[in-house]
């Protein structure tokens, strides 16, 4: 399927390859936890779906903005989060990158210009289009980059929120990573018409369809689709096909898909493919598996120290609703 | 002093704090042509279309762009022509803007005022009437506003586009044209701090937004006979002034409120319930609340006037509380 490339870059596909490493051991991590009940609440793991994080994420720059999706911790760590304070906002503690009050579905790291994960399908679309409203009208030289999923397109903010960065001229990078379905129900089932690049084109927003589980692929097109916003040529739609091979939750062991079916699409994991090509280049397996084993100890540590971090203080608890008011007031007496 | 309608306040509160602040822009159906009640008109000139800005017909995109421009250092100010329409972007407002800030623990605040024109005016009937502030009280994050004068409307507009969380504004379509002397310079006014229209002892009403002029009303009808009321405007329902409203009602150990929404579930029901924990022992009649019954809002004029709370029927309430 990869195939030779006339710019494969071996050491920049060693590092891609590296990262997702990086993303499956969180999520495998996170997933461990989750069975402990050290993980508090959902978690929506993207394994299969790494190569869409590192290839379009991996090829923003630093001061770009990015809006993700309730299934974003390899979007949130390719941005440059931090694995523990991911791992402990995902266990409620102290010093999670929310101070433990987002959790999975509302991550956010500012500090990396991550303004949020998202718990509503299809919301941070419209929401992407105003950060790039705001990056227009401050005059700044970045691009907003937002994240969604298939089941996004058949939302309301698909339509307004394309149209409206159409209009405007908006600097922002639509992304749809494809995984084939929307929660437990195959997304071609319930989707009209011929797809999301259609879709986007329909509203005169150039549209590209690539290989999602191609890392190097996503990267390219993501690189040159991000020259053409900054360029000044305006909304950009990549369409990132892959495959979701766990379920729409931690918890879900998606039995609406056979064995055989899923058996398949694991001979198509990114991280797999990315790995065949560099040993087809001479790439050394220990180099390979080094990687993975270095991921997995990342992981593991930042998984024990957010076992040991302490939960947020009550005072937390009424922080950051509002300057004015009472959040007390009215619901019941001290 | 300048001769000042509520809306020209409203204009004059957006263009001083757009002046002031390159930060803040406008966007909105229309707002190119002035807006659909004139608020904006002339505002383009001054600022280009960039700051006034026209927007489609996709009130979750207004909304949720404007949560995503304020996360990423503006201060929008959008237009919903209609409180009414405002419900196309009820997860924008609710599950996104009300929310950034605490789920996001605090790393970016959402500085954007939602104008909402609510309120009954000339038969707009039952999609272009309601008054549905209680639901956004309801919702920890949202700073709720409604002003009844064009002073108020002049300087909590300020506050609000100073304010660096989320506020709804809702303006009632019914007082656009009053008007009031206001100064040369208004500083922004205070959430929290409700208004003393008319100091009494024997009971005390109150309201906010356009009700207040029927509270006012009621006040003067019953002062002929002798009873002397205390009229207070909340202007702002959350945060609102129980301190002031508790006060007053210590003072004269009765309470009317008077709400143009649907009494049931309305914001009418929050201040009576609190008055009634604070003060019940000290209350000399029932706390009693006026409103809209539990009807969408007719069209005809005459089915219209039936539900309207009047001064009437607030000097009624009153008197039956003597």
């Amino acid at each position: 399927m990869s195939g030779p490339r006339p710019n494969l870059d071996l050491e920049r596909l060693a590092d891609r390859h590296r990262r997702m490493h990086r993303i499956r051991a969180f999520e495998e991590q996170a997933v461990a936890a989750l069975e402990e009940g050290l993980v508090l609440g959902a978690i929506h793991p993207s394994i299969g779906q790494e190569a869409c994080a590192v290839g379009a994420v991996g090829s923003l720059a630093r001061e770009d903005l990015l809006l993700s999706t309730h299934r974003g911790h390899g979007h949130t760590l390719e941005k440059g989060a931090s694995a523990v304070a991911m791992m402990r906002e995902l266990f409620g503690r102290e010093g999670g990158n929310c101070g433990g009050k987002g959790g999975s579905m509302h991550i956010a790291d500012f500090s990396v210009g991550m303004l949020g994960a998202n718990g509503v399908v299809g919301a941070n679309i419209n929401i992407a289009a105003g950060a790039a409203h705001a990056v227009r009208l401050k005059g700044e030289r970045r691009i907003v980059c937002c994240i969604f999923g298939d089941g996004a397109v058949n939302r309301g903010p698909f339509l307004e929120g394309l149209n409206w960065a159409r209009v405007f001229d908006l600097p922002v990078l639509f992304v749809c990573e494809d995984n084939a379905f929307a929660a437990t129900t195959r997304t071609e089932a319930m989707t009209g018409g011929p797809g999301p690049a259609a879709r986007a084109e329909a509203l005169g927003i150039p549209a590209r369809a690539v290989d999602g589980n191609d890392v190097d692929v996503v990267a390219e097109v993501t690189t040159e689709l991000r020259e053409r916003i900054l360029d000044g040529g305006g909304p950009q739609f990549l369409w990132a096909k892959t495959w979701r091979l766990t379920g729409h939750t931690a918890v879900d062991k998606a039995a609406y898909r056979d064995a055989g079916e899923v058996e398949e699409r694991w001979k198509d994991d990114p991280i797999a493919r990315a790995a065949d090509t560099l040993r087809a280049h001479g790439v050394a397996g220990e180099t390979l598996s080094g990687h993975r084993e270095a991921a997995v100890q990342e992981m593991r540590a930042a998984y024990e120290e957010a076992k040991a971090a302490d939960w947020p203080e009550d005072r937390a608890l009424y922080a950051d609703v509002q300057d004015v008011g009472d959040p007390r007031e009215a619901a019941f007496r001290w | 002093m300048v001769t000042t309608t509520y809306m020209e306040a409203g204009r004059r509160a957006l263009a001083e704090e757009m002046r002031r602040d390159p930060t803040v822009w406008a966007v909105g159906e229309d707002l190119g042509r002035g807006g659909v009640f004139g608020q904006y008109a002339g505002m383009v000139e001054e600022f280009g279309p960039l700051r006034i800005s026209d927007a489609p017909i996709s009130e979750a995109a207004i909304l949720g762009s404007a949560v995503g421009a304020a996360l990423a250092g503006t201060r929008p100010v959008v237009e919903m022509r209609f409180a009414d329409f405002a419900l196309c972007a009820v997860d924008e407002l609710v599950n996104q803007a009300a929310k950034a800030r605490y789920m996001f623990g605090g790393q970016g605040g959402v500085p954007l005022v939602v104008r909402e024109p609510m309120g009954m005016w000339r038969s707009s009937a039952a999609q272009h009437s309601q008054s549905l502030e209680a639901w956004y009280v309801h919702i920890p994050g949202l700073t709720v506003v409604a002003p009844a004068t064009p002073g108020d409307n002049l300087r909590l507009l300020k506050a609000a586009i100073r304010s660096d969380d989320p506020v709804v504004y809702m303006e009632h379509k019914d007082l656009w044209g009053i008007e009031e002397e206001l100064g040369e310079d208004e500083p922004p006014g205070e959430f929290g701090s409700a208004r003393t229209v008319r100091d009494g002892n024997d009971a005390t009403v109150v309201s906010w937004s356009a009700m207040v002029r029927n509270a006012a009303a009621a006040a003067e009808m019953l002062a002929e006979e002798g009873v002397s009321v205390e009229v207070i405007d909340l202007r702002t329902l959350w945060p609102w002034d129980r301190g002031a409203v508790l006060a007053s009602v210590q003072k004269t150990g009765r309470l009317v409120v008077a709400q143009e929404a649907v009494s049931v579930g309305g914001f009418g029901a929050e201040v009576a319930a609190t008055v009634s924990e604070a003060h019940f022992g000290s209350l000399k009649a029932p706390v009693k609340r006026l409103g809209a019954p539990r009807i969408p809002i007719p069209y005809a004029k005459p089915l219209e006037d039936m539900l309207r709370v009047g001064p009437d029927a607030i000097a009624a309430a009153v008197r039956a509380q003597l």
